[in-house]
């Protein structure tokens, strides 16, 4: 293997203590804002705040610790790191609400801010589902059929930038399927399945790619393993997508009309 | 759609039946049976008996497209069609018969495509390998020629859903 960046031989258990802190804060932050929220309005469900941590969790274990470590070298675990950092994580994320906590929570000129920011423009295009796909899928595409993936094990800038990228582009993608959060910019039930289905499918065509040609600088076996890996745990993942997706439109079509211009005060009581 | 809802009495139950009953029957079984067997070519045959592989490297890349958007078409359509049956069963106007042969049909369509045009012509993987392939193949697509016609005279039974009491008459 020659991708050892210089970057890479910081492994003492001092420099994991201390890059814990940021994911340590997170959870402290939004068990503090559940905390002040219970007092003013109806109970946050607890299945949320583990949800909270186990997201937080996932992702500081696909940015520090011995699996991050070790993802420098095999493919494999890598992969496992991506899938925590651009699938999972992101999706238990979802589930924890953090937008919908952070308006209870925050005084009310910064809700105002915030609330002002997820009606703006930016906000619905980047949400969008073709956009959100494009730049999730793409992005992994980018990743692997080119050689930006042994580029960013020799520069430090990339290797964050891109594992940034992979855990943005996969909460945004999350975000623009399933209304969880206040999600003022809606798109159809029909759009949004066509492109989760255009993405899995992209997503798994990816995954066999790598299995027959895997990119620059990782060993055959490596990369047929870590190939499967991402085609099914993939494939798992998006099961859980799918099925709140279609629970939220069955359950809007049985009840009342989906109501597509949503109030965001109304929303977050 | 409010506008098309009936509501019935009938025997003391509840239907709710609207316009849209047939088509959703049918395509809840033509999406179930597309998944289902889908679902069961990767446990069975790609995970227990390890007859099918992952890829066998021989592959076009149309038929590496064609395999993608089929996964996950039938990953999603295996949801939606239990929620549709979900939702037939809450309104009481689920018709099992038709469901079935719609479940064929979809079966049968999904295997005899996977066996003719992905295995032969896109090269995705073959049944078994180091066999006489020809008689799996053979087998493969008459077994999905069988389903589809067992799924369409299912169907060409009863062209509609079985006719509703009328109120008073038990």
């Amino acid at each position: 293997m020659h991708h050892h960046g210089a970057f890479h031989e910081t492994g003492s258990s001092f420099d994991w203590l201390f890059l814990c802190i940021p994911f340590v804060l997170l959870i402290i932050f939004y068990i503090v804002a559940v905390i002040y929220s219970n007092k003013k309005y109806r109970k946050w469900p607890a299945y949320r705040t583990l949800c909270w941590i186990a997201g937080v969790s996932g992702i500081a274990l696909a940015c520090i610790g011995p699996i991050a470590e070790k993802a420098h070298t095999s493919f494999q675990a890598h992969m496992f790191t991506h899938l925590l950092l651009g699938m999972l994580g992101p999706l238990l994320l979802v589930f924890a609400s953090p937008m919908r906590l952070v308006l209870r929570t925050a005084p009310v000129k910064i809700a105002r801010v915030i609330t002002k920011f997820l009606k703006s423009r930016y906000v619905q295009w980047i949400t969008h589902p073709i956009l959100a796909t494009v730049l999730n899928v793409g992005g992994l595409w980018v990743l692997y059929t080119t050689g930006l993936y042994a580029a960013m094990h020799s520069i430090f800038l990339l290797y964050v930038l891109v594992h940034l990228h992979v855990f943005l582009a996969g909460y945004v993608f999350t975000v623009s399927m399933i209304y969880i959060d206040p999600t003022p910019h809606r798109t159809s039930f029909y759009l949004r399945s066509t492109m989760l289905i255009l993405a899995m499918a992209a997503h798994s065509i990816l995954s066999k790619w790598i299995y027959a040609h895997p990119p620059a600088g990782v060993e055959t076996m490596d990369a047929q393993v870590g190939g499967m890996f991402m085609y099914y745990g993939g494939d798992a993942i998006d099961l859980i997508i799918v099925i709140v997706l279609c629970s939220q439109y069955f359950r809007g079509r049985i009840g009342k009309e989906i109501n597509t211009n949503i109030n965001l005060k109304t929303s977050i009581k | 759609m409010s506008v098309h809802n009936t509501s019935l009495r009938v025997n003391g139950l509840e239907k709710r039946k609207n316009l849209y009953d047939e088509p959703f029957n049918f395509w809840s079984g033509i999406f179930f049976g597309l998944g289902m067997v889908a679902f069961i070519d990767e446990a069975v045959f790609h995970q227990l008996l390890h007859w099918h592989h992952f890829y066998d490297l021989s592959t076009t890349s149309v038929g590496l497209i064609s395999d993608g958007i089929f996964h996950a078409f039938s990953w999603f359509a295996t949801v939606v069609a239990l929620f549709m049956v979900a939702d037939l069963r809450k309104r009481k106007v689920w018709n099992f018969k038709r469901w079935m042969g719609s479940v064929y049909v979809g079966a049968g369509t999904f295997n005899l495509y996977d066996g003719i045009i992905q295995h032969k012509i896109m090269r995705i993987h073959q049944i078994r390998y180091h066999v006489e392939i020809f008689y799996y193949d053979v087998v493969w697509n008459v077994l999905a020629a069988l389903m589809i016609i067992v799924g369409l005279i299912l169907l060409k039974k009863k062209k509609t859903l079985a006719p509703l009491k009328k109120i008073g008459d038990v």
